[in-house]
């Protein structure tokens, strides 16, 4: 699905991404970890094309199809979702206009017709459902107003509705309340499909309890330093980096 | 003085003929106001209420005029598709500063008046003379005394004690003309106390040749009346337009000002709200969207006069391509105007690097007890929003169009006609998609 090779990136000059190397394939959850600063915002911000960040050197084939040819929205367009870190408030542009411009969009790029007004609010109640989200923030303006956990549950609606089949879950779990994170985690799981990849950013066990990724990658100074299974997860749950850095320097 | 020349030799040359044709009650205040124009000349760049607009360019070109009252061959109620329909709106038309009206379409409460100034002038010269020029103040600014010295017609609204005029009232100004063509317009509207009426006038521009219109609108709005005037301009990018709306409130009257500028050419409007009586309460705001080298200019003063008026001052503007556009707004709370409650809010946003905003936010307080506000920002659309968007989908043209119709949405939505506000979140759209090179459903200008 995804192939990430000798990927460089940099920020106003700063080069983040040192050569990143990464195959994730269909129906694959990867989960990756790392301190602040290694750059796992940095890769899933390249991997969605936002224009600040510059790729220097390498490669990402998604599905056949060569990403960094392409716009955010065409990237989107073709399955890519991120769950923003840092969900933004847009006053003014009500959830559904939002979605539903989100939605058509998409249908055109893949050359289906709009849905109709009356199709389209069904969806939002169907999928609203699945995240628990109250019908009252999906009339209000984009997260607008919406508490940490709401914006997070936002996201994750908004992945219903666009059914992605390669999700971005950008610290998802921070911010979350224990029962926040449960009803975000399992809508999540319910929307897996045997074709469908995530890669999970986060700091924390907890959530990888409730996705249960395949495979662990660990992100230091650019680079993915170790790659392990579900156990690795763990092991840095309880002794934290400075094993792994140990190891790299060492 | 040389835009003006032309205007002083044409008043000598046609001064008899301009009177011939309006009415005495317009005519007596003709001197005065020449006398005015010939000593104030046209505002410059120099002074301060006109620093962003230059006066003087718009009038030096040689205009036609109709002075000579000349019938212009055209019906607007066959011709002209109403830009705002479901309203239920009673709908007149006024052509250049003529005013149409069928007999059928009268059906206004008893008392009530509505008709061509220069007929009421007629008519009811008591009214008319009572009011006429008396919030127009010719000595200080040379467009209002040149309008209040070639100005031979326009409408009248008279609404007496107690009357309450349900039915909102449309009036469709069309420019009309084969060639560069000059209107000098006046509106005056009498609300007696306790009176309420809303009046929408829609400015549109049917030919392609160069319009310079004029119009000075004096309101007066007794004790516990309630005006909502709105005023939506949709001409041609060839049309400038200088207006002056002078309001006069007593106490507990309620008025809602709404001035929406959707396409122009240049456009200059200037409002001056006197709050006059306690408890009189205001609310102003504008729209602006503007491109190419579109220019708008919004003047307003607010006149805080005695003590437990509110104020509410709410302008937005989007600028695209090379447009400028200008706020300059100024609340003046006097000595013992206590508990006033004013704010005033203008926010920008520009869409290129090439747009222009000046604003220029003032409040002068002369009183201990109030509770005043004002902010102006000029800012870009936001990177952040526009990045989430796109990342859902929404192509960057598609999620810009969704921030600008978001960023004024909330001027629409103080416009107290449902029907209008909705129409108009409509036409909002469909401006900012680039689909309003001229206006809708407007039959004359196609």
């Amino acid at each position: 699905m995804l192939e990430i090779k000798d990927l460089h990136a940099s920020i106003n000059g700063k080069e983040i991404l040192k050569g990143i190397n990464l195959t994730i394939r269909d129906g694959e959850v990867h989960a990756l970890m790392g301190q602040n600063g290694a750059g796992k915002s940095t890769l899933s911000n390249v991997l969605v094309g936002h224009p600040a960040y510059e790729v220097t050197k390498g490669s990402i084939i998604f599905n056949g199809k060569d990403l960094l040819e392409m716009s955010p929205e065409d990237r989107a367009h073709e399955g890519i979702f991120l769950s923003f870190q840092h969900p933004v408030e847009i006053p003014g542009v009500s959830m559904v206009n939002f979605m539903r411009a989100a939605v058509n969009e998409q249908r055109k790029y893949k050359g289906q017709p709009a849905l109709t007004a009356s199709e389209f609010l069904k969806l939002m109640r169907e999928k609203r459902a699945i995240v628990e989200l109250d019908g009252k923030l999906a009339n209000r303006s984009v997260n607008e107003g919406f508490s940490g956990g709401e914006k997070k549950r936002n996201e994750i609606f908004q992945m219903a509705m666009l059914e992605p089949t390669f999700a971005i879950l950008d610290e998802t779990d921070s911010g979350l309340d224990v029962d926040a994170l449960r009803i975000v985690a399992e809508g999540f799981n319910k929307l897996r499909t045997p074709q469908t990849s995530a890669m999970v950013i986060t700091h924390y066990q907890r959530l990888l309890d409730y996705l249960k990724p395949d495979i662990v990658h660990v992100l230091l100074n650019g680079r993915i330093v170790k790659t392990g299974g579900p156990d690795l997860a763990q092991k840095i749950e309880s002794r934290g980096f400075d094993w792994i850095k140990q190891e790299v320097n060492g | 003085m040389n835009s003006e020349k032309q205007y002083i030799e044409l008043f000598e040359q046609c001064g008899e003929m301009i009177a011939k044709h309006s009415a005495s009650a317009m005519n007596t205040l003709r001197a005065k106001a020449f006398e005015d124009f010939q000593r104030l000349g046209f505002p410059t760049r120099k002074d301060e209420a006109y620093k962003y607009t230059d006066v003087s360019k718009s009038f030096a070109p040689d205009y036609g005029l109709n002075l000579n009252r000349l019938d212009i061959p055209v019906n607007p109620y066959d011709a002209f598709k109403c830009d705002v329909p479901n309203m239920s709106t009673s709908l007149y038309f006024m052509v250049n500063d003529t005013f149409y009206v069928k007999e059928e379409q009268r059906h206004l409460p008893e008392g009530v008046i509505l008709c061509s100034l220069k007929e009421a002038a007629e008519k009811y010269s008591e009214i008319v003379c009572r009011h006429y020029g008396k919030l127009a103040d010719t000595s200080t600014d040379g467009v209002v005394a040149l309008n209040t010295m070639l100005a031979q017609d326009g409408l009248f609204l008279y609404v007496p004690k107690g009357s309450v005029v349900d039915k909102p009232i449309q009036l469709v100004n069309i420019l009309r003309a084969d060639v560069n063509f000059m209107v000098n317009r006046r509106v005056l509207i009498v609300l007696e106390d306790g009176a309420q009426a809303r009046l929408l006038m829609c400015d549109h521009a049917m030919d392609k040749v160069d319009f310079l219109a004029t119009q000075v609108v004096e309101a007066f709005v007794g004790t516990g009346a309630t005006l909502d005037l709105y005023e939506l301009e949709e001409t041609t990018t060839a049309t400038h337009r200088f207006s002056h709306l002078y309001v006069h409130q007593e106490a507990d009257s309620n008025v809602l000002l709404g001035g929406i500028t959707l396409h122009n050419g240049l456009t200059r409007n200037t409002t001056h709200v006197t709050l006059a009586g306690r408890g009189a309460h205001i609310d102003l705001s504008g729209m602006v969207i503007a491109d190419k080298h579109q220019h708008v200019d919004n003047h307003t003063f607010i006149d805080h006069r005695v003590s437990d008026c509110t104020s509410s001052e709410l302008f937005k503007y989007v600028l695209d391509d090379s447009a400028t556009g200008a706020f300059a707004g100024k609340v003046l709370v006097r000595e013992g105007a206590q508990r006033t409650a004013s704010e005033q809010t203008n926010r920008n946003l520009c869409v290129t690097r090439e747009a222009r905003m000046y604003t220029q936010p003032q409040l002068e307080i002369y009183a201990d007890d109030v509770k005043c506000s004002h902010g102006a920002t000029v800012g870009q659309l936001d990177e952040n929003a526009l990045f989430y968007m796109r990342q859902r989908g929404i192509s960057e043209r598609e999620a810009r169009l969704l921030l600008m119709f978001a960023f004024v949405g909330d001027v629409v939505d103080r416009i107290r006609l449902d029907a209008l506000r909705d129409r108009l979140h409509l036409l909002v759209e469909k401006r900012f998609r680039g689909e309003m090179g001229k206006c809708q459903g407007c039959t004359m200008c196609k």
